[in-house]
């Protein structure tokens, strides 16, 4: 019985060196001379239409960046994995790519998905770019960074944007106080407006169990003489208060987050009360600088349809990648850790400039910091704000 | 002016509170039972109007129309297949906990043919309102005809129990069922009637609602739903008129605190006023106390 273990375990051992010494064979020959980059998202299922546009985004970017030499001189590989939506499926995924032989990621598209994925690249200490996670515990750990902002720091964005472009001199609040996504912007916005060159006049709650009467919340608004409501809620809700202040005849600037996209799409919504709705977006698909223009172009030509603002932080998300990795002046013969380790340092240095900003700089924890932009809603279509 | 305002805000949410209510005090006066589904008869009718419009190019005269005949019939039919054969159980909770049952069956299959995504009502009322004192003053059209309709209700359902045959049937099998059946009433035609009453106010319920707040999703009669249960319980459940007191205070006292107290402690301090009412008059405000004979 022991001698049996004792061959069992020199079998076992000899089998790890051959395995390890077949696995630096691989990374010499196979891995040496690219970067391989891997993608999640929620290809198939509810989500699909974020996961795709997240793969096709970053796929654009990393073909315009092999057509144009690669970065540092080596080409990138690209792969991608269907999570469905689902936190499981997610690390699984990022389990095949490793396999693969991935070196730095970028996703997963969903909040948590990507949380549950930064789990393990943690312990494997592999470089996380997520283009779209935006709850706050998707860059907890320190190898994990974020293209869009977090959702509470959506507030601060907000309230810049109002003040830079002077839209408003009394600016009135209606948010869910039951749901921490909404709580978490309007504190945050609240924080952020001290010193701004508006005054927040009003700020009314409601609850998810009262979300059908908001006559008291415009009513005080209104009174009060905001000429801007700031909504940083969901569509659907958003909808409802959109109605009731045309009926009772209050016709400030809306102002909402991304949870106000969709508004357009709510079935026999009345879209004209929808008209110069204003909200915090970081890509409008019909801007005219000539990035915009050449990836809509691209996209359309490629995937048929026009990119939506993930498709844009996920192209971004590629290119940020290689802005770090040519700072870092890391090879793809590194290991997986010493490129994170390197990346990491590298990306708190640079100054990136994409489709969702022109210059985009990153702190240690992981947050982005650049300048929010905004669409407004004209004949039914979201126009650049700018 | 500014309360003046607020009143009217409160009146118009009173005023659907108070005809959702109606159909789950008549109900539960006759029958005795609690329909908990009532708020989500009036999502069906509400789903039922929006697609029968949508089907005929805005004609919401004949989707509320089809809309009381559609839910009468899902009424009675609840009531066949889901309470009838429970009524002679052993605990009342049988026929209630059903009735929770219903409520997420319908909110269920709601979901499943129409999905979560909300969709746009288009108000069956056209009529802007009247306007006082040069416009400041404003209450809706949507407003007054819930009023006048929940009046109409409330004046009908009257002369109908009390003027009837069959409504003098219902009063009888809501004292007594047994002794009503010994006095020749046939029990479960009657309370099958009062479901398909209940149940057709549930729809016209339904296109007010929808018209007021013009957002419709699977969910969007239960809350008001329970709203008006509590305004049903607040007026008096089983007393009609009670039921529409019962909506007006609840609805204003909603908006009132809203305004002046919090908008985040509205639905605390409305349900605690329920709790005081409750304790001081058991049987709301114009519930009548039943001696049970022994």
């Amino acid at each position: 019985m022991k001698k049996t273990g004792k061959i069992f375990s020199v079998v076992m051992a000899s089998a790890l060196a051959v395995s390890m010494l077949a696995g630096c064979g691989a990374s010499q020959q196979g891995g040496s001379d690219t970067f391989k980059i891997g993608a999640i998202g929620p290809l198939t299922g509810g989500a699909a239409a974020y996961g795709n546009a997240v793969v096709n985004g970053a796929q654009i970017a990393v073909d315009e960046i092999n057509e144009a030499g690669g970065i540092n001189g080596y080409k990138i590989e690209y792969k991608t994995e269907d999570d469905e939506l689902n936190a499981e499926k997610s690390v699984n995924a990022y389990n095949t790519l490793k396999d693969w032989g991935m070196q730095l990621l970028v996703g997963s598209t969903t909040s948590a998905c990507s949380i549950a994925v930064s789990e393990n690249t943690k312990n494997d200490n592999m470089f996380q770019l997520t283009p779209s996670g935006s709850a706050e515990e998707c860059v907890k750990y320190d190898n994990v960074f974020r293209v869009c902002f977090s959702d509470p720091n959506q507030g601060i964005a907000s309230a810049q944007y109002i003040n830079d472009h002077n839209l408003a001199t009394k600016v009135g609040i209606i948010y869910d106080n039951s749901d921490v996504y909404s709580s978490g912007i309007y504190q945050k916005f609240v924080e952020e407006s001290e010193g701004k060159n508006y005054e927040v006049v009003s700020a009314e709650a409601y609850t998810q169990d009262n979300n059908t009467d908001f006559s008291v919340q415009l009513q005080k608004a209104k009174d009060a003489g905001a000429d801007l409501v700031f909504l940083p809620i969901y569509y659907s809700d958003a909808s409802l208060i959109l109605t009731q202040a045309n009926t009772m005849g209050y016709a400030p600037t809306f102002f909402g987050v991304d949870g106000m996209d969709g508004i357009l799409t709510v079935e026999n919504f009345d879209t004209s009360l929808a008209e110069g709705l204003m909200l915090l977006t970081p890509f409008a698909a019909d801007a005219t600088d000539e990035l915009t223009v050449n990836f809509v172009k691209k996209y359309n030509e490629k995937y048929g349809e026009t990119p939506n603002q993930f498709a844009a932080d996920a192209y971004d998300a590629v290119y940020i990648i290689k802005a770090a990795i040519e700072k870092a002046g890391v090879t793809p013969a590194s290991s997986v850790s010493e490129i994170c380790d390197a990346v990491k340092g590298a990306m708190v240095q640079i100054e990136a400039s994409g489709l969702t900003s022109s210059k985009m700089t990153w702190s240690a924890s992981g947050e982005p910091n650049k300048e929010p932009k905004a669409v407004v809603i004209q004949n039914g279509v979201y126009v650049s704000a700018e | 002016m500014s309360f003046l305002t607020y009143l009217i805000n409160g009146l118009s949410l009173g005023s659907i509170y108070a005809i959702i209510a109606l159909g789950y005090t008549m109900v539960y006066g006759i029958a005795k039972m609690l329909n908990f589904a009532h708020g989500d008869f009036i999502m069906v009718g509400c789903y039922i109007i929006f697609s029968v419009s949508a089907a005929l190019s805005g004609n919401s005269v004949v989707g509320i129309i089809v809309a009381i005949i559609l839910c009468t019939l899902l009424g009675v039919t609840t009531e066949f297949v889901a309470y009838r054969p429970l009524r002679g159980a052993a605990s009342p909770l049988a026929v209630l906990i059903t009735a929770i049952g219903v409520s997420y069956l319908l909110e269920n299959i709601a979901l499943l043919i129409y999905g979560a995504d909300i969709k746009s009502f288009t108000s069956v009322i056209n009529w802007e309102g009247v306007s006082f004192a040069g416009g400041q003053l404003k209450i809706q059209g949507v407003t007054i005809v819930t009023i006048l309709v929940s009046v109409v209700i409330l004046i009908v359902l009257q002369l109908f129990i009390n003027k009837t045959k069959q409504g003098q049937a219902m009063l009888a099998a809501s004292e007594d069922k047994a002794a009503a059946a010994l006095m020749g009433i046939d029990v479960n035609k009657t309370i099958a009637l009062t479901f398909a009453i209940g149940s057709a106010l549930a729809a016209v319920a339904g296109a007010l609602l929808c018209s007021a707040y013009p957002s419709l999703s699977p969910y969007t009669g239960a809350m008001p739903g329970i709203k008006a249960f509590v305004a049903a319980v607040l007026g008096g459940i089983g007393s009609i008129p009670g039921a529409m007191i019962g909506g007006l205070v609840l609805g204003i006292v909603e908006i009132l605190s809203k305004t002046y107290i919090s908008s985040q402690l509205s639905d605390a301090i409305v349900f605690g006023i329920l709790v005081i009412v409750l304790l001081v008059k058991p049987t709301g405000i114009l519930g009548k106390k039943v001696q049970e004979k022994v």
